[in-house]
């Protein structure tokens, strides 16, 4: 047998570093405001998105009274329950989720991860961020303009979403959710094209891509898909504001609207469902896939044990990446689509249930027989694998055709996407946001503030959601905003709802407690230390904490190790980190 | 949406190739010490790699916007236009630029200050001259009374041509900055670099012409009814 326990290899002296160009700010604006550093950018991309989600936040507050307690809120009319969903979705998914996992963690840990000083590219990086924050003030924008914001559904499908009875519609709702669709992409792309040469050439001597830690894996292959995915929708954009400005009719039909006849004819609503899932299948795995690299990397950490298959995962990363391109119209089963159309789409999907599960194993024998200490990092991370099985496998009954059929525009749908896409991800953006606050910020997040928002997120999270299962699977639509008064539906869903309403605010308030922690901890939240977590990554040692600008002081980490020895034996503490050469520190404790 | 997807498996079979010699293999765990690419300079530089990257992300933009206009080509309002001579015409004057810009690497690769020069000025301004031409093409349309609503075919040759000319400009802003540069001092290792990422960026350019060319004067089309024959 092989013996795999960690030794001692021969340290290399530190080589000539070249001289970095590194744009050294002078003054107060371009440090803390118009900056380079991926670190601060990291840090504006995220408070940029964390805001702009507690509007969507307040949203589902709006739509869970008007479901809950119908009738009872005079101002919430059915458009504007229209527009909460619709702001609702699109905000989530790509305004927060998309925009905090890779501009976010993306741009904090793919530097200090790899051993790079920053992003290749800071100015492009900088560039990133701006238009992406012009992107979210169209989208505020729209709150303002007459008419509100769109109220067609995150979809945008045509034709309905510019015609007049769609709030938004006629009005300059949609222009400016499509204008600020159309520049987010255009600064993702700039974000993105850095993240991935980064990682491709920034990474310091003797990190290969297999000693990568898995968390910059996910990042990178999600770059890499939504580089190839966003597109999809720039082009539905574009030729959707042709459709809405110009009079084309690329996806509109020939229609009579109040009795009148429009100048639009011919066009294909399909064709943009096409390009709108293939853009927004993969989109599922973009947030997905850096909530798995960083769960990995968590659940290691915490367990004090080397991840479990490696190599597996790293290869279940790149497959998932790679299928997710394949599978888009498993969103559009009841588009009327030609039956062999959705016989493939379904095998592809349930296909990609395979690497999915590969690594859920993987997790599971990681933590097997691991030194599982449950802190709250550790405890968002168990959350999330349960989770993400319970989303996942509702997922199973969707793929198949037959099955999704009744069940398409349920509830069941809205409750299996929430826990996969919604929860899942977020519960590791929890995760995530305490286990790096330390490096951060050089103070620990407080402990029980964090018990506090765990179990009210987390329980409530499931008192939301498992309910909106049954809620669905009894035939309850989606996008409705009242079902009261309808033959087929018992009188106990409306009980259901003002359950489920009441946990949505107690979940939504309990953030408010987290929320809170952020900013009291980084005054009184305990001195980290550098590492406190006894982590291996390459983050972790740097000579500041919070690290400098050029992360690593003068001479660049050399890696001697993969990202996850823990309880080495014989080390003095029991972990080696990635920079450690392992040796004069073994032979201290021999 | 076929046009996407070929397009992607090619992109995932280089991914592939690129992986596969990447040690996804290895055994990180058992392997400790210094491994890699120890002393060796990046053999690529940055810049390079970003360009590559970006251009499979337009590529990936101009595919879809191929797929959609198969998929919006098949139903019946659709009136194909004819195909203007100019575009004959600008096809050649891009290709001249291409070439202008290839005469520029190798003028920057020997040194030749002078040559660049008018190599990288020859370049831009037989790149305006398309612009120009594209815009012509349009103004013909305009005066045949073809405009951008009358027909899809119509929206398409409007939108397909000003979305590879807006690229074009883009490309013209980094062409100026080059030129800029080289009329400023001696040829450096930077300049040739920023020289040659221009040209690159040029030839893909004229090859996604080369597409959009085929696509609108409709002899994709023919091409793929021939092979739909074959293969039926």
């Amino acid at each position: 047998m092989v013996d795999v326990t960690p030794g001692a290899v021969a340290p290399v002296p530190p080589a000539e570093v070249p001289e970095v160009e590194l744009y050294h700010p002078h003054s107060w604006w371009t440090k803390y405001v118009f900056s380079q550093d991926a670190k601060v950018i990291a840090i504006q991309y995220s408070g940029t998105a964390i805001a702009i989600g507690l509007v969507a936040l307040v949203l589902s507050w709006l739509m869970r009274l008007q479901l809950g307690f119908p009738g009872t809120f005079d101002f919430i009319t059915p458009e504007a329950y229209y527009q909460f969903i619709t702001m609702h979705g699109m905000i989530m998914v790509i305004y927060l989720l998309t925009a905090l996992f890779l501009g976010g963690f993306g741009n904090y840990l793919i530097p200090l991860m790899v051993g790079a000083r920053d992003m290749v590219f800071p100015y492009v990086n900088m560039l990133s961020y701006w238009i992406y924050l012009l992107a979210v003030l169209v989208l505020v924008a729209s709150f303002f303009v007459p008419g509100g914001p769109t109220g067609g559904g995150w979809t945008l499908y045509p034709p309905q979403i510019i015609l007049s009875g769609t709030p938004g519609g006629q009005g300059a709702g949609i222009i400016l959710m499509l204008v600020s669709l159309i520049l987010f992409i255009i600064g993702f792309t700039m974000g993105g094209l850095n993240y991935v040469v980064t990682v491709l050439q920034g990474r310091t001597r003797g990190m290969t891509l297999m000693r990568m830690p898995l968390t910059v894996w996910g990042i990178f292959t999600a770059t890499v898909m939504a580089l190839l995915a966003f597109p999809a929708l720039f082009v539905a954009c574009v030729m959707m504001l042709f459709d809405r400005l110009l009079g084309t009719s690329f996806f509109m039909p020939a229609l009579v609207e109040m009795g009148e006849q429009l100048s639009y004819g011919g066009g294909s609503p399909i064709l943009f469902q096409h390009l709108f899932w293939f853009f927004g299948h993969p989109e599922v795995y973009i947030v997905a896939l850096p909530a798995f690299g960083i769960v990995s990397d968590l659940i290691s950490t915490h367990a004090r044990k080397n991840i479990f298959g490696y190599r597996m995962m790293v290869w279940a990363i790149v497959a998932i990446g790679a299928l997710s391109f394949i599978v888009w119209a498993h969103h559009m089963y009841v588009s009327g689509m030609h039956p062999y159309f959705g016989f493939f789409f379904a095998t592809t999907t349930l296909i990609i249930a395979i690497p999915t599960a590969i690594k859920v194993y993987n997790w599971v024998l990681t933590l097997w027989r691991g030194d599982i200490h449950l802190t709250i990092p550790m405890l968002f991370a168990l959350a999330f694998i349960v989770t993400f099985v319970n989303g996942g496998l509702t997922g199973l009954f969707l793929g198949n055709v037959v099955v999704d059929v009744p069940l398409s525009d349920t509830m069941f749908v809205v409750a299996h996407f929430h826990m996969v896409m919604g929860v899942a991800p977020i519960l590791v953006i929890f995760g995530a946001i305490y286990h790096w606050y330390p490096k951060i910020t050089g103070r620990m997040l407080d402990e029980t503030m964090g018990q506090l928002h765990f179990w009210i997120t987390f329980i409530g999270a499931y008192a939301i959601f498992f309910p909106m299962h049954y809620v669905g699977l009894v035939g309850v639509p989606r996008r409705y905003p009242d079902i009261s008064g309808t033959a087929f539906i018992p009188e106990s869903v409306s009980t259901l709802n003002a359950f489920i309403t009441v946990a949505a605010l107690i979940v939504g308030f309990a953030q408010m407690v987290f929320l809170f922690n952020l900013f009291w901890s980084l005054r009184f939240g305990r001195e980290a230390g550098g590492n406190p977590w006894r982590a291996t990554t390459l983050e972790w040692q740097t000579p500041e904490t919070p690290p400098a600008h050029g992360n690593f002081g003068k001479e660049l980490p050399i890696v001697y190790r993969w990202a996850y020895d823990y309880s080495v034996p014989g080390a003095k503490e029991d972990f080696l980190a990635q920079n450690d050469p392992g040796g004069p520190r073994a032979a201290a404790s021999a | 949406m076929s046009v996407i997807v070929v397009f992607l498996l090619v992109l995932a079979c280089l991914a592939g190739w690129w992986l596969s010699r990447q040690g996804l293999m290895s055994k990180p765990w058992l392997e400790q010490g210094v491994v890699g690419h120890l002393g060796e300079q990046p053999t690529l530089p940055a810049e390079r790699i970003a360009l590559v990257v970006f251009l499979a992300v337009v590529g990936a933009l101009f595919a879809l916007f191929a797929s959609a206009y198969f998929m919006r080509m098949e139903l019946p309002d659709w009136r194909s236009l004819p195909v203007s001579r100019v575009l004959w015409l600008n096809t050649g004057i891009l290709v001249l630029s291409s070439a202008a810009l290839q005469c520029a690497v190798f003028a920057a690769r020997r040194r030749q200050a002078d040559t660049l020069k008018l190599a990288l000025v020859t370049g831009g301004i037989s790149a305006l001259t398309f612009l120009a031409g594209q815009l012509f093409a349009w103004q013909e349309l305009f005066a045949n009374g073809d405009f951008l609503a009358d027909n899809p075919a119509n929206s398409f040759f409007y939108l397909l041509t000003g979305m590879h000319g807006l690229h074009i400009l883009g490309g013209l802003v980094a062409l100026a900055r080059v030129t800029a540069k080289a009329w400023d001092g001696p040829v450096t290792d930077r300049l040739q670099l920023s020289t040659e990422l221009c040209a690159t960026y040029w030839h893909f350019l004229l090859f996604v012409w080369f597409g959009l060319f085929v696509l609108l004067a409709g002899w994709a089309a023919d091409f793929i009814d021939i092979c739909r024959q074959l293969l039926t």
